[in-house]
């Protein structure tokens, strides 16, 4: 049986740190980041990206839609 | 000759529409111009040419179906009555405000408020003003006959498309109601092609997406759209239209526009019957008002008395347009009560000519 | 594996549709308006319809929704929206048309439209987003605030029989034969999302079928007008505006399917 192994990538400096991705994420992989983006805003990012299983989640709530997803099926 | 009819002004404004290729109306009954949805619905317009006639749930949606369907570029009108209109005067501003091309009819009522059904002209100010929230015009043309309720739409229309703005037919009780013999247009073919450059047709992939819109949040984009409009509204004068009677060798003058032009141009063929030498200038467009033939006429005449179905309104630009140069008068019977030619020749007596 | 191996344009399963435009949304953090924006633009790409579709934006928070959508727009005065869409579609019938609402315009002062439209069967879609609140003029009552629920002009609480009830004006609509699909939805949880695109898929397929009107309904969060986080607002909306608010289908192909008499008591 594989394994799902993904990634997202954050639109840091349009992310408004809402933080509605974190409680959908199912694998506890987003964290806030200690830093603020142009606007202000803490954004969100990888906090344990081995987690992450690309289910997208976090994506398709983000009200903003800064988040793009990636996704592979590992051999083990 | 075109094709000859006895109609009412109402019927003679939906036949228009009709044959002026109109792609749509959308009213609400309200007396006295309920007959122009009943005469669209009995012509089955959707089979003559495919246009959409729809009654809407009031006033107030109808002038927004009106600011949709104009959006998509084609030819739309309403029409309605004095408490009707201002129910449709959010909607107008809106279209005004997104420079959208319509046909308006007011067949006017005595006011205010539910006022009368008599015909009346007490909405001279909301018409040519404005009449909604904002700095905007509409472009206004007052039809004295059957004949021009008819050509007017046809008219009416090309005018708004030239400037993109609601062009309003501002007629009355009387003229809605009465029979009159009409020489109707040609059929025209509904246009089919629509102009892409501003209209909700779909976006493309060739062009960016069109929005329709009023708002402008930034005051200095308003503003340069509000003077973007008000350069629009002064060049609306090339378009000015009125006509003049026996005002040549005039001493006094009467202006008129509308039902009230009917009964001074009597008054004036009485008065010369009487050596009296009386003109008539009647606007035919109110705005933009005739300003500058009456401006020319204040030279030539001893005084001017603006005779209108109201307690005084047009007066103001006429006044505006002699500039003190000759006194001006009104006379006028608000209220939805009409005079008579006997009214207005007495009216001259008294305020113009002082015993002349 | 790393990162950046996984990173990689084949290995995408989620990206921003480009129907949406690069403008930064004017919402306020956290706000199920962007999420809702999303999927109506998503389900306009998947079905290949961007250049036969006009939307309709309202007065409320979602006024400038034509500054987000990338798709010919008529901007609407507040509560006209269904008469506006009436225009267009009458005149474009072949066209897909919507109108996307918030509670005060669709239930309050647009409430003859949204009747009228709907018992017309007009052959559009109705994005009706319900946050209980006006948002976008601070927080007042809307039709939908709920009993004893405060807002900046119920600051005590609504008291239904000083202000009345609020409004189901989805199961209202649900009850004239003009409607053909209605149903409820929220966006706030990735499951609800994914219901939610669903509904809105079927609601423009009911359009393209000529079947009457689709009323899809999103129950969302106010966080500012309800002065909570994102979070804590998208929890007291699972606690108090559920219960009220139920979501699933109402209507299903014509036929109600849900117990009307009992969702109203």
């Amino acid at each position: 049986m594989g394994k799902m192994r993904g990634a997202i990538v954050v639109d840091t400096e349009r992310c408004k740190g809402c933080e509605v991705c974190i409680v959908n994420c199912p694998t506890d992989t987003i964290g806030m980041a200690e830093e603020v983006n142009g606007k202000g805003y803490h954004y969100a990012y990888m906090k344990h990206p081995e987690n992450c299983t690309g289910c997208a989640n976090c994506a398709i709530v983000c009200p903003d839609g800064v988040i793009t997803v990636y996704r592979v099926k590992t051999e083990k | 000759m075109g094709e000859i009819q006895l109609m009412k002004g109402n019927e003679a404004v939906a036949e228009a529409a009709i044959r002026a290729g109109l792609d749509a109306y959308f009213g609400y009954p309200i007396t006295p111009q309920s007959e122009v949805l009943e005469y669209l619905t009995l012509q089955r317009p959707e089979e003559r040419t495919g246009m959409v006639v729809l009654q809407a749930e009031s006033e107030i949606a109808a002038i927004n179906m009106v600011y949709g369907a104009a959006g998509t570029g084609k030819k739309v009108m309403t029409s309605s009555s004095s408490p009707g209109i201002s129910l449709k005067m959010e909607g107008i501003s809106y279209i005004a405000g997104a420079e959208l091309p319509c046909l308006i009819v007011n067949v006017v009522r005595g006011g205010p408020g539910l006022g009368t059904i008599q015909p009346s002209q007490a909405d001279y100010f909301q018409a040519t003003k404005g009449g909604g929230h904002g700095d905007y015009r509409l472009l206004v043309l007052a039809p004295a006959s059957v004949q021009e309720m008819a050509d007017f739409v046809d008219k009416g229309m090309e005018l708004a498309f030239k400037y993109r703005n609601p062009v309003m037919i501002l007629s009355d009780g009387l003229i809605g109601q009465m029979m009159e013999k009409v020489e109707l247009p040609q059929q025209k073919e509904r246009v089919t092609e629509f102009d892409p450059s501003w209209a909700t047709t779909g976006k493309t992939p060739d062009r960016e997406r069109n929005i329709i819109t009023s708002l402008n949040l930034d005051p200095e984009k308003q503003y340069e759209h509000n003077m973007k409009l008000q350069e629009k509204y002064a060049r609306m004068k090339e378009d000015v239209m009125y006509e003049t009677f026996d005002c040549d060798d005039a001493e006094f003058l009467l202006v008129a526009y509308g039902s009230s032009a009917r009964i001074c141009q009597k008054a004036v063929n009485v008065a010369r019957s009487r050596g009296k030498k009386l003109g008539l200038l009647r606007p035919i467009t109110l705005f933009p008002f005739p300003t500058e033939i009456i401006a020319k006429l204040s030279r030539q005449v001893k005084g001017i008395l603006s005779a209108e179905l109201n307690a005084g309104q047009m007066v103001e630009d006429v006044r505006l347009a002699v500039n003190g140069r000759i006194p001006v008068y009104h006379y006028g019977t608000p209220g939805g009560k009409i005079y008579s030619p006997d009214d207005i020749l007495k009216a001259i007596d008294e305020k113009l000519m002082g015993g002349y | 594996m790393d990162i950046k191996e996984i990173i990689q344009p084949e290995n995408l399963v989620h990206k921003r549709t480009p129907l949406m435009t690069d403008a930064t949304l004017s919402y306020c953090p956290g706000c199920g308006h962007g999420t809702a924006h999303h999927l109506v633009m998503e389900v306009i790409e998947e079905m290949g319809i961007q250049q036969d579709t006009i939307g309709i934006a309202p007065v409320g928070c979602s006024v400038l929704a034509y500054d987000f959508m990338d798709i010919d727009m008529s901007q609407a005065a507040h509560g006209r929206a269904p008469a506006v869409a009436t225009g267009i579609k009458r005149l474009w019938p072949e066209k897909y048309v919507f109108t996307y609402q918030g509670d005060g315009d669709l239930a309050a002062i647009g409430t003859a439209e949204t009747i009228h439209a709907c018992n017309r069967g007009e052959n559009i879609v109705i994005i009706f987003i319900n946050n209980g609140i006006y948002g976008m003029t601070g927080g007042q009552m809307a039709p939908t605030t709920l009993e004893g629920m405060k807002s900046s002009t119920t600051p005590y609480g609504r008291d239904a029989k000083q202000m009345g009830h609020p409004l189901k004006i989805t199961e209202l609509v649900a009850q004239l034969p003009g409607t053909y699909y209605v149903t409820r939805q929220a966006v706030h949880k990735a499951g609800n999302v994914r219901k939610t695109r669903k509904a809105i898929m079927k609601a423009f397929e009911v359009q393209r079928d000529k079947k009457g009107l689709a009323f899809v309904e999103i129950v969302s969060n106010c966080n500012s007008g309800w002065k909570m986080t994102p979070n804590e607002s998208n929890e007291w909306m699972e606690e108090h505006m559920f219960p009220f608010y139920p979501l699933g289908d109402i209507k299903v192909e014509g036929k109600i399917v849900k117990d009307l008499l009992k969702e109203l008591m």
